[in-house]
């Protein structure tokens, strides 16, 4: 399976997303090359969240052009929503667990729902899933309401890749979490990446996320991409947002380390 | 995508040699499954195991979960299994799920079915307790929230309480009108229909009126608004319990009960004998127009013989029910919305269980009035 590195997976072109006579995003235009890992910062509020949920489909665009693996989910029908839904996986900002089941038939659900599994294996391969997150068998029994925050966050990253999915989504996957377990979050990012070749668009506010796992850095200001490169040319940016977004304290420690 | 896995090998003694080849992918599950469990059977007689990867062209975690999980199959559940010669670029995941799985399964509580019955039988005495521990509980926070109100009348949230009786009350009126009228019509039709054959059809007077004003105006009106403002108040509260609005507001300080339980069980207090009343109304509109155009009643006969029939004891024993009604069935609902937990389910079956309990309650309530009117001679 050889692709070239520079092929675009998701193609945005011009989008333009508002609500009421707020306009959020306004003429936006991404590129996300296949198997790349492409971090996503801006200020809170600014649209982030926003422009994931358009490219995945959830919010209507006034204007643009949105293609994902080559096909554009204007007019899709529910079988060509569901077939590209089996190649993403999605990891919302608050989770978004059933919250009748439990966190282990979560994560079995969507392989319940796409494969023919036998009952064993399909036990087998949702606990691997956990168990690769770092949840326990038994934090599996629970249901989402009497999880913590950060294991939310685990559970759903678990679901979203129940699938081996080509394309996994994630808005903040370490916002909540311990530092420790921030970085275990990175390294199985990056590990599922460089195994799977698997494209990861990641909204993110953790420093240590952009320098060490992003290969792309690209920062929303004024509901357009002002920046866009690796972290050291966004870092090199004169973009007054960017600027300050980065040479604020915080920002500078955490190059410092890197 | 990808060409098909394929997976062969022999066993020599205690040593098994696998070659697994192809896409080892989740396209391929169904081959893949197949594959795994027609080499168990050999894997499980073998001490050591070595598949060689080699031609592995594709991987993702289900290829190498199938793939560790045969490993575990051998003799020494995996400790002399090996995969050799997998190209670099798996090996980070395959060294992941290597490590997966390893916690011993939980065991599962078993308990024997006459001791379940038995458990199910104690768990049943005690919800019925609960719930009318709940239920007591939260007439008291009421009480005590008034008492307080009383005190401080200043803390009343009369904006809150106005747009609640707006809700149930104002806008339940069309919906009231509607049914009760419909009732009434009904009640008259049939009375006229079985009073003719003895010549008896002026009663049908005497029986929708004492009927519409004494139990099932307030009756049918109870139940309308069970169904339509208890199910949404239980909805409403269990969504904030769900969304922690509740945990927030009790811990800026402030009472729930007396903010946002308070408002709503005095709005049902205020509308619900407004609605009865106009619910009786429209009742016998409509037993009036029946007995006109089915029974031949002229609307004056209608009314002098409604005159003469119905005493004003009647109207008070519908009208002194309804707050208490009303009552009922907004702790009812307030309570049954605090007991909601943190899923979607529960809030469903909290809404189901706030509307079933506060009909028959009410239902019930109608019964106890009938006998106590019944025994001071109302
Ligand atoms: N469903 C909606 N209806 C109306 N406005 C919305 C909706 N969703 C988002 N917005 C608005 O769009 C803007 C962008 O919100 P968004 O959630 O994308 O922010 P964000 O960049 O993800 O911020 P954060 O980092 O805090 O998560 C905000 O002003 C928000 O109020
Ligand atoms: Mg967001």
């Amino acid at each position: 399976m050889q692709v070239s590195q520079a092929e675009a997976i998701i193609r945005v072109d011009d989008l333009v997303v508002g609500f009421d006579d707020q306009v959020v995003l306004d003429g936006l235009s991404l590129r996300v090359r296949r198997g790349e890992i492409l971090g996503l910062v801006g200020a809170s509020g600014g649209g982030k969240s926003v422009l994931l949920r358009t490219i995945i489909g959830l919010i209507p665009k006034r204007r643009g052009r949105i293609e994902v693996l080559g096909t554009s989910l204007d007019g899709a029908g529910p079988e060509q929503t569901r077939a590209i839904g089996r190649r993403w996986g999605i990891l919302f900002q608050q989770g978004a667990l059933f919250s009748s089941l439990t966190v282990l038939q979560n994560v079995q659900f969507p392989l319940r729902e796409n494969l023919n599994l036998s009952p064993a294996l399909l036990e087998e391969l949702a606990l691997a899933k956990l168990d690769m997150v770092g949840l326990t068998p038994n934090d599996g029994a629970k249901y989402p309401a009497q999880l913590s925050g950060g294991m939310t966050k685990r559970a759903a990253l678990a679901r979203a890749l129940a699938l081996d999915p080509e394309i996994l989504f994630l808005d903040e996957p370490t916002s909540g979490l311990d530092p420790i377990l921030a970085g275990e979050f990175d390294e199985l990012i990056a590990t599922l990446q460089q195994t799977l070749g698997l494209t990861v668009f990641m909204v993110t506010h953790d420093l240590d996320s952009l320098h060490t796992i992003c290969d792309r850095v690209a920062a929303l200001a004024d509901g357009k991409i002002v920046a866009l490169g690796s972290i050291a040319t966004v870092l090199a940016s004169e973009h007054p947002w960017v600027k300050a977004y980065f040479g604020g304290k915080r920002a500078r420690l955490a190059r410092a380390m890197h | 995508m990808g060409s098909q896995p394929s997976l062969s090998g022999t066993i020599a003694g205690e040593r098994a040699e696998f070659t697994a080849a192809g896409s080892w992918t989740i396209e391929h599950v169904d081959v893949l499954q197949r594959l795994v469990e027609a080499a168990a059977p050999t894997v499980s007689r073998a001490r050591a195991l070595t598949i060689n990867a080699a031609a592995i062209e594709e991987l993702d975690t289900l290829g190498a979960w199938l793939l560790e999980r045969l490993m575990r199959t051998t003799d020494g559940r995996g400790s002399e299994a090996g995969l050799v010669d997998l190209s670099d670029r798996y090996r980070g995941l395959f060294d992941k799920i290597h490590e997966v799985n390893r916690a011993p399964a939980a065991v599962p509580v078993v308990t024997s079915r006459p001791v379940a019955v038995l458990e199910n039988v104690g768990r049943a005495a005690l919800d019925v307790r609960t719930d009318l521990v709940v239920f007591l509980e939260m007439l008291a926070a009421l009480a005590i929230a008034i008492l307080r109100v009383l005190r401080h009348p200043q803390t009343f949230r009369l904006t809150s309480a106005v747009y609640h009786v707006f809700r149930v009350g104002w806008q339940a009126v069309p919906i009231i009108l509607l049914i009760t009228f419909l009732i009434g019509a009904i009640i008259a039709q049939q009375g006229i229909f079985h009073f003719r054959k003895f010549g008896a059809e002026s009663y049908v007077v005497d029986m929708v009126g004492i009927l519409v004003l004494r139990e099932l105006g307030v009756l049918i009106v109870s139940i309308m608004v069970a169904g339509r403002s208890g199910s949404a108040y239980t909805a409403e509260l269990g969504s904030m319990k769900m969304r922690e609005e509740i945990d927030a507001l009790r811990t800026m300080g402030f009472d729930p009960v007396e903010i946002l339980i308070l408002p709503r069980v005095l709005a049902l207090v205020i509308a619900l004998p407004i609605l009865a009343f106009v619910g009786a109304m429209a009742a016998l509109y409509g037993g009036g127009l029946v007995a006109w155009l089915y029974g031949g009643m002229s609307p004056e006969v209608f009314v002098a013989r409604l005159r003469e029939v119905v005493s004003v004891t009647h109207f008070e024993v519908g009208m002194i029910k309804a707050p208490f009604m009303a009552l009922v069935i907004g702790v009812i609902a307030c309570s049954e919305g605090l007991r909601v937990t943190g899923s979607a389910e529960s809030l469903g079956h909290q809404t189901t269980v706030s509307v079933v309990k506060s009909i028959f309650l009410v239902i019930v309530l109608d019964g106890l009035f009938a006998v106590f009117f019944a025994s001071i001679g109302m």
